[in-house]
């Protein structure tokens, strides 16, 4: 665990002023768990006392002080689903899982919780595997969940979710197509175009998936930083309107075909993006 | 000022003053166990009941949490009252049948069995220990950890605080004492009474079963409390 980190996820939460429950996430999903040492730290920065943190910490369920693996899975034991039989499917995970609940598996691939009530009782038993919620389970269907988690449940999801559809985009100085057919990310073509940052430069694809944040870059990008986006034909830079309403780093727009602006955020992890149709202005 | 009614007495106190506060005002007895002078109120024992209002409409409430209020009537000690009082008792009995405190006060008000499973834990969260600590001794060293069945108190990472001074206040106020000699694992200490004492009962086999309620304790001969 890095200080550096942990005093950087703090100071965009303005210090003091920001709720415990907010920066206690942010940890959280930076290191899949809470260290110890990052609660230390953040209570030492924000006068707050450890005892207090580590109350809360412990009080939610979704906090975690022991490091989880890749995949989180949650089998409901409400009342609910406990009369539905959610008892037998814990111990069909444990069996196939080969490990107890509340633990990980030492591949580091699954960890296994048990869970009360997940507000959806009527289609129980419930469970829920990174934020995916299987309904009805029973003892045969975990196998099938265990299967489709290995074979990566995004992937699976991207079709079934109308949220997320596909854009072609062209560079909004020379009109180029950016799209590559070669190089598919999330299996449709990619958006390539030019990223730098510090003393790196090369290709980055993005997803053109639109709501996908996927993407592959020559260079690993540290998370938080602002890339530098350049068309790959012109070398102009893809220089958006407006800056990232979530962040506040500068976005780079290029146009989609048939009509209409897309927009991005140039912070790596930041999720910020605007589609606007019907706008264009340049 | 507030006037209410206690047991047909009326009172008058000051606004903010709790029920409980009023009651004893008026030397009414009214046991309690969680709550103590000098430390907020925190309603966890359920052991200082009392009945308020009239008819089909009168309830039950904690009187230690209950602010006094204009022509509230109260009944410190009807049949309803004693009734709850005892299954509280009874019910901590059965949590904590080894505390002198509960095991006191469960006499005194004519509890002589208890018809639930003996749970024998050693802390019943009443939280006196986390006030104390908190609003008295200024450190929060310890805290509640958790929830539910697996609610416990203690420092965080279960290690030696640094804020804790060894003042022994928790130990001091704990109706269970749970947090008694920890002189066998110094790393968790939250007291160091006795560390330099070097007291016999650390070498005596059955330390699990000495209780700190021993006072002077038997073993070691030092006041416990
Ligand atoms: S009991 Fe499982 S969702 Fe409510
Ligand atoms: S003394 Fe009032 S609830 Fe414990």
């Amino acid at each position: 665990m890095d200080r550096g980190e942990v005093l950087s996820i703090l100071e965009r939460h303005d210090g003091n002023r920001s709720g415990l429950i907010p920066i206690l996430e942010d940890i959280q999903a930076r290191y899949n768990h809470l260290p110890a040492e990052a609660l230390t730290v953040l209570a030492e920065e924000t006068d707050r006392s450890l005892t207090d943190i580590y109350g809360v910490a412990t009080f939610y369920k979704s906090f975690s002080l022991k490091p989880r693996g890749k995949h989180l899975c949650s089998v409901c034991t409400g009342t609910a689903c406990h009369v539905r039989g959610a008892p037998i499917i814990t111990e069909e995970f444990e069996r196939r899982l080969e490990t107890n609940a509340g633990d990980t598996t030492p591949d580091k691939e699954f960890t296994l919780e048990t869970v009360n009530c997940l507000g959806a009782c009527a289609l129980g038993p419930i469970v829920v595997v990174d934020g995916h919620y299987f309904s009805d389970v029973n003892s045969a269907g975990v196998k099938r969940i265990i299967k489709k988690t290995r074979a990566g449940l995004d992937k699976v999801q991207v079709k079934a979710d109308r949220r997320i559809f596909p854009v072609s985009v062209n560079c909004s100085r020379c009109n180029h197509s950016l799209m590559d057919p070669e190089h598919p990310v999330d299996e449709a073509p990619s958006i390539r175009v030019t990223a730098s940052f510090g003393r790196k430069h090369g290709w980055m694809r993005l997803s053109s998936l639109y709501g996908s944040h996927n993407l592959e870059c020559e260079y690993e990008i540290p998370a938080d930083t602002v890339v530098h986006v350049f068309c790959p034909h012109c070398h102009a830079e893809l220089k958006g309107a407006s800056d990232c309403p979530d962040c506040g780093a500068p976005m780079i727009s290029m146009i989609v075909r048939g009509g209409g602006i897309v927009q991005v955020c140039t912070r790596r992890g930041c999720k910020g993006h605007m589609l606007d149709l019907n706008g264009g202005g340049f | 000022m507030i006037t209410l009614t206690i047991n047909g007495l009326e009172a008058t106190v000051d606004e903010g003053t709790t029920v409980l506060e009023a009651a004893r005002f008026l030397g009414l007895p009214i046991p309690t166990l969680c709550h103590m002078e000098g430390l907020s109120p925190y309603g966890a024992c359920r052991l200082c009941v009392v009945e308020i209002g009239e008819g089909p409409k009168a309830k039950i409430v904690s009187s230690c949490t209950y602010p006094a209020q204009d022509g509230l009537r109260v009944r410190t000690s009807s049949a309803r009252v004693v009734r709850a009082r005892k299954m509280v008792l009874e019910l901590l009995l059965a949590s904590c049948p080894q505390s002198k405190t509960i095991q006191d006060l469960a006499s005194f008000h004519n509890v002589r069995q208890q018809r639930f499973r003996q749970e024998h834990d050693d802390c019943i969260l009443c939280g006196l220990c986390v006030r104390m600590c908190e609003e008295q001794m200024m450190a929060k060293a310890i805290g509640f950890r958790g929830r539910g069945q697996t609610r416990s108190i203690g420092t965080p990472f279960d290690v030696r605080s640094e804020a804790c001074r060894l003042c022994g206040g928790c130990m001091y106020v704990c109706p269970a004492c749970q947090l008694r000699c920890t002189y066998t694992e110094p790393d968790k200490a939250v007291c160091g009474g006795c560390a330099n004492l070097s007291p016999p009962c650390v070498d005596i086999e059955s330390f699990d079963d000495m209780m700190c309620y021993m006072s002077p304790c038997v073993a070691c001969e030092t006041a416990a409390h």
